[in-house]
């Protein structure tokens, strides 16, 4: 009887792949960032006509003025606060080589967040804040940091914060790689996958300021500018490599590992589509 | 025949599907043995490793194999085949899924 039921479940769950499988209409395979990044924009303007674009960085923050008030008395006390003086003091500290973070960066990592992630036409691949980090760290001798909170959260708070109000500044050079780094990004954000069939866009374009929950869904334009977050869920800092990784965990999809290459992809589309938009980070949510 | 004999019938051969289908399904005849759990288990790994492959697991299917090992551990393999036979048919549909998406992520996009 068990097994049947078991069976049965799994049935209904194929079912229902099933019906959400049969395209609708299907877009362009020759992918135009530009116009798309205007589109992506337009959509989420076109949504919420009262949000300004800068705000959306605020995430659910943005999406109605009692929201809203909860984040400007937020901001009174940031919870981050803690993370980003640390952020800070390790970024100061010498390696034990004598180098620092400094060396490894343009403009000694200051107010340089708005460029990340970047292609590195001699990779041949994204490269992200996060990866960029734990490569100086090892270039330099130094063990790498895991990339989901902790010192790489108080890390790239504190170069964020050093960013605050500079818009997002993401190229995609004349290389054809890099078409294809952000197409494979687009398309690992509207793939459905885990055993609730969502996809990032079922949250973040389909239902921002929707309820998931008790929560508040935040709108997909904008929603990196404010990392890494202190989230009141996780009772801590979360890098963009945690929201990736325990947003396919919700949906019961087996996470990959931070920083694979379809993450680094990721990242690189939603970082290009809000471009423009002031970074925000470190950021707060619920 | 009137349309309420109808709905009578025709509720009554549902009915007799859905029975036929739980008892055809369920181990009522013969305990499994451990060699039935290698089976089914094996079988399910492999729809598993293949859907690692589509780079689309499923955390469901994981932790039904977890489930059919330690059923299997404590020597229970009704629940070891049972829970085995679960995580292949989660696996199979993790497969579907990552097949069916190859074209269908395309009706989602913002244009």
């Amino acid at each position: 009887m068990r097994s049947a039921i078991h069976l049965s479940s799994a049935a209904l769950a194929l079912a229902a792949l099933v019906l959400t499988a049969v395209p609708i209409a299907v877009a362009a395979d020759t992918p135009d960032p530009v116009g798309e990044a205007r589109a992506f924009q337009k959509f989420f303007t076109d949504k919420f006509p009262k949000v300004k674009l800068e705000d959306f960085v605020n995430g659910p923050y943005s999406m109605n003025e009692d929201m809203h008030r909860q984040w400007q008395d937020k901001e009174q006390f940031p919870p981050y606060d803690f993370s980003l003086e640390a952020g800070k003091e390790m970024f100061s500290k010498p390696f034990k080589n004598g180098k620092s973070y400094a060396d490894c960066f343009a403009n000694q990592g200051i107010g340089i967040r708005q460029n990340y992630p970047y292609f590195d036409e001699k990779e041949g691949k994204v490269v992200t804040l996060e990866l960029a980090l734990n490569r100086c760290r090892e270039a330099n001798g130094e063990a790498p940091f895991s990339y989901v909170k902790d010192e790489m959260a108080a890390l790239t708070a504190y170069m964020a914060f050093t960013s605050r109000g500079k818009p997002f500044n993401i190229k995609i050079p004349d290389d054809p790689r890099a078409l294809e780094a952000y197409q494979n990004g687009k398309r690992y954000f509207y793939t459905r996958r885990g055993q609730l069939n969502f996809s990032c866009a079922s949250c973040h374009v389909q239902n921002p300021g929707e309820r998931i929950r008790a929560e508040v869904l935040a709108p997909a334009i904008g929603i990196l500018n404010a990392m890494p977050i202190y989230r009141s869920e996780w009772g801590g800092m979360g890098t963009i490599s945690r929201r990736f990784t325990t947003c396919n965990s919700q949906i019961r999809g087996v996470p990959l590992d931070p920083q694979s290459d379809e993450y680094r992809d990721v990242e690189y589309y939603l970082s290009y589509v809000s471009n423009g938009l002031p970074i925000s980070g470190p950021g707060a949510r619920p | 025949m009137s349309i309420i004999r109808k709905a009578a019938r025709f509720k009554f051969t549902v009915s007799l599907a859905t029975v036929l289908l739980i008892a055809g399904s369920a181990p009522v005849f013969a305990a499994a043995s451990d060699a039935d759990f290698k089976n089914a288990y094996a079988a399910a790994e492999a729809a598993n490793k293949e859907a690692g492959s589509l780079r689309n697991q499923w955390t469901t299917t994981s932790a039904a194999l977890a489930a059919a090992r330690k059923a299997a551990e404590a020597g229970d393999f009704d629940k070891a085949v049972a829970s085995s036979k679960e995580a292949e048919a989660l696996a199979k549909a993790s497969i579907f899924q990552a097949i069916s998406e190859k074209e269908a992520w395309k009706a989602m996009e913002i244009r």
